[in-house]
């Protein structure tokens, strides 16, 4: 096949980021500046739509930029910007390659199915249920792949070279340890992997213009784009060669028509034409968009089921449910609210801008940003929260949000977070090692870095934990900290919403003068 | 595999032949069993200096590095690098005191010195804000990682009551000669944090030491692996918070390093220094019962020297 430049160019430039994209959301060693980030994910279609309604800030612009692009040029989001989309073409062409399998022919778009499922999208996520756009949207799916299925395999690879150079004791690159991991999220990854790489090698592009709400959403708007593809009727001889080379299946060579709202602008078709009856040029009139119809049975059917399975599970979603960790032994913690992210304000705001992309998830230092399951709901499913048995957050660290894309965690000045109060630690003196051995411990009042856990007179020479509340700025090195098990004694109630904590006091000691003698 | 091999071969080493500079210290603390018979004092105190000018004169009053040091040897330093917080604070370790100590080590021979300290916030961060890693760097040594369990080896201790296992980095199995540098602070847990405090920063599962009484697995650990060289920095010392501390304001300049191959007498001078008693501290009494060392601090010769 002759290939266009233009076709040249799109693979190149979508490839370059792609990479972009897997580098930061799987860089390991934190060197990645928070700015270019900031600045990539700036372009992300979904999340820059939270990011706008959610703070009304310019960093939530990049839809915008997205959308006239769109109206010039068609659907080049789809094929360069998305990275879900460039994962498919990948996983395309290394299964054409492995399983020679026929290319394309044109089908029947699901219009129906997929005006329904943005309109589900949009109306949940106004309502704040965001399970909808979790599920959907490509750019969180996409960073849920890399940060659920790649990483875990990034680490094992690294502790690996890691070993390998500690027995010619080079001990400059280290192990990285691997405390938020989340089985259901890499299982859920996995699930969303596989059906797309047989929807790839069946039918190209078919989850972006039948699931996808971005790809339905700018599809609407491609209709009217200034620069699109079109036939020329009297070069083409309806070959079908076009058809087959187009991964959204959109050409109908014998009726001389390209839907343009499925058409993710690869410029694939562009080449492929033997009589160069195929061109992208500015459109004389509007472009004819096929009517609905009916797909084959099966495949309606498959797609419905789905669009059914997500209308009653976001119905579903208006249950609340408290958390319970752990099985009834000596005094299970029992925490009413799971502890959201500094900077999120508190459960209702996060749940409701969330869209569970993992990117904090990856990045967190301490690792103690971890994927839900149903602790926020179910509409919150897979959106990340503090685990303290894993780790605790960092006190002077702000990271989740400054890089967090759609503005569910908010990004905090470096004074704000140290008072900002996630929730509150909760003693639980049956359980402490102080009651239940008799011996010293204080490992929660060690790790504490504002003093709320101090150590006061117990019995004899014994000191135990005593909480102050107010100081508390449920961290949750306290409970990561105690050796109790398989309850800790000591534990953090999320608040449902942050608070503000009180500054520890702070009264300068007196310094004292270096004496001559010593005291020995 | 390499690291067990190493052990077996010098403690056969050490038993048989008592050969005691073939090993470092590791060697001459399993030949005679003793305490190092060769200093001239049992416990240095300086005063009034800055922690590198304290440093010479303690080091140069027990007869320099070299006493310690052997050409190509391995080191280990480990100072306090357990918290994320600045020199200021002095929850760490001061970094140019560790530099100093590197700087010697190496101009006593030392092929390799390695430093790292399990952690108790983010490691990175810890090793990045003590000024600690920057430190290591410039000074030539090499900071090494301790964040993940598969750095460390499971050891016996012996002689340990209540500790009769633990897991131990791989580089305190490997190192000729161990240096430990802790920070003099008060703390929560065990009212002072001192040497034998600071091994805590050389094992992997302290949560254990937690349930098992705490003081009394520290002495233990004590008998484990004596460190053949310990300096107290005390020269910003933490009254209280500790170990962490919430602000500056906790803290008291008061100038002053100890410096001993004995932990029990040096942890004893130490607690005096920040206004406490010996007997007080549960695990200075315990490890004296163990025989880790001596804390009759009348019976030691000391050193002081105030600048």
């Amino acid at each position: 096949m002759a290939s266009s430049p233009l076709r040249q160019g799109r693979i190149a430039l979508s490839l370059i980021l792609f990479l972009v994209y897997s580098v930061i959301l799987l860089d390991l060693s934190g060197t990645i500046p928070v700015r270019f980030t900031q600045s990539v994910l700036f372009l992300q279609f979904s999340p820059s739509v939270i990011h706008f309604f959610t703070l009304a800030s310019l960093a939530g612009l990049g839809f915008i930029i997205i959308i006239l692009s769109t109206f010039i040029l068609g659907r080049v989001y789809c094929s360069l910007l998305c990275p879900l989309g460039v994962l498919q073409d990948i996983t395309a062409r290394i299964t054409r390659m492995i399983t020679h399998r026929k290319r394309y022919h044109y089908s029947m778009p699901f219009r129906k199915l997929n005006y329904m499922v943005l309109i589900l999208v949009i109306i949940a996520t106004i309502a704040g249920l965001l399970l909808p756009i979790n599920l959907t949207d490509p750019y969180s799916n996409f960073s849920r792949i890399s940060t659920g299925l790649v990483r875990p395999v990034l680490i094992l690879l690294n502790n690996g070279i890691v070993a390998l150079l500690e027995k010619i004791d080079i001990f400059t690159l280290p192990r990285i340890a691997f405390k938020n991991f989340k089985l259901t999220a890499t299982i859920y990854s996995a699930i969303i992997l596989i059906v797309l790489t047989f929807t790839t090698m069946w039918h190209g592009r078919l989850f972006c213009n039948t699931v996808c709400p971005v790809g339905s959403l700018l599809g609407f708007i491609s209709r009217y784009s200034l620069f699109r593809f079109q036939i020329d009727e009297t070069h083409c001889n309806s070959c079908g060669r076009c058809a087959a080379f187009c991964k959204s299946e959109c050409i109908d060579s014998k009726a001389h028509c390209i839907d343009v709202s499925r058409c993710v602008s690869c410029f694939n078709c562009l080449g492929s034409c033997p009589s160069s009856g195929i061109s992208y040029k500015r459109g004389q009139k509007p472009a004819i968009v096929p009517d609905l119809h009916p797909g084959t049975d099966q495949e309606r059917r498959a797609l419905f089921s789905y669009a059914a399975a997500l209308f009653s599970l976001s119905a579903l979603a208006f249950v609340p449910r408290e958390i319970e960790t752990g099985k009834p032994s000596t005094l299970p913690e029992k925490k009413k609210n799971p502890v959201c992210p500094p900077g999120s304000k508190g459960f209702e705001h996060f749940t409701k801008s969330c869209t569970a992309c993992h990117l904090c998830v990856s990045l967190c230092p301490t690792q103690v940003l971890k994927p839900s399951v149903f602790e926020y709901g179910l509409s919150g499913f897979l959106q990340p929260l503090l685990d303290y048995h894993a780790s605790f957050c960092n006190f002077e660290c702000r990271l989740c949000g400054q890089v967090c894309p759609t503005g569910a965690i908010f990004p905090l000045l470096a004074e704000e977070k140290k008072l900002l109060q996630l929730g509150k630690s909760i003693f639980l003196k049956e359980n402490c090692i102080v009651y239940t051995r008799k011996t010293s411990c204080g490992a929660c009042s060690e790790h504490c870095p504002s003093k709320a856990v101090q150590m006061v007179p117990y019995k004899g020479n014994l000191k135990i934990p005593k909480v102050n509340q107010d100081i508390c700025v449920g961290c949750g090195a306290c409970e990561y900290a105690c050796p109790t098990k398989p309850y800790k004694a000591i534990f953090v109630d999320g608040h449902r919403i942050h608070k503000k904590a009180k500054r520890p006091s702070e009264k300068k000691l007196e310094q004292k003068k270096v004496t001559e003698d010593f005291p020995f | 595999m390499k690291r067990r091999d190493f052990i077996q071969k010098s403690i056969g080493a050490g038993a048989i032949a008592g050969t005691a500079f073939a090993f470092g210290g590791f060697g001459r603390l399993l030949a005679s069993g003793l305490y190092e018979p060769l200093l001239p004092f049992d416990l240095v105190a300086v005063k009034g200096g800055e922690p590198e000018a304290m440093f010479e004169k303690a080091i140069l009053s027990l007869g320099g590095m070299k006493a310690f040091v052997k050409k190509g040897q391995k080191v280990v330093v480990k100072p306090n690098i357990g918290w994320d917080v600045t020199p200021e604070r002095a929850g760490d370790t001061n970094p140019k005191l560790v530099a100093r100590i590197i700087k010697h080590c190496l101009d006593a021979g030392a092929g390799e010195v390695f430093v790292f300290d399990n952690t108790c916030d983010n490691w990175a961060k810890c090793y990045k804000t003590s000024g600690i890693e920057k430190a290591v760097k410039d000074s030539g040594g090499k900071i090494a990682p301790a964040n993940t369990e598969a750095y460390y080896q499971a050891v016996q201790v012996k002689q340990g009551k209540n500790l009769k296992n633990a897991k131990v980095h791989e580089l305190i199995l490997e190192a000729d000669v161990f240096i430990n540098v802790p920070v003099l602070k008060h703390h929560s847990s065990t009212e002072l944090s001192l040497s034998m405090k600071n091994l805590m920063g050389v094992v992997w599962d302290r949560g254990y030491w937690h349930r098992n009484d705490l003081n009394q697995c520290i002495a233990d650990y004590a008998t484990y692996r004596k460190p053949d060289l310990n300096i107290i920095d005390g020269y910003r010392v933490m009254m209280r918070n500790g170990p962490r501390g919430v602000s500056e304001a906790d803290v008291v300049t008061m100038k002053q390093l100890l410096i001993s191959t004995d932990m029990v007498a040096i942890d004893a001078a130490a607690t005096k220094i920040f206004g406490s008693e010996p007997a007080n501290i549960p695990y200075i009494k315990k490890a004296n019962d163990l025989k880790v060392g001596r804390m009759d601090l009348k019976s030691l010769n000391i050193n002081r020297i105030v600048m």
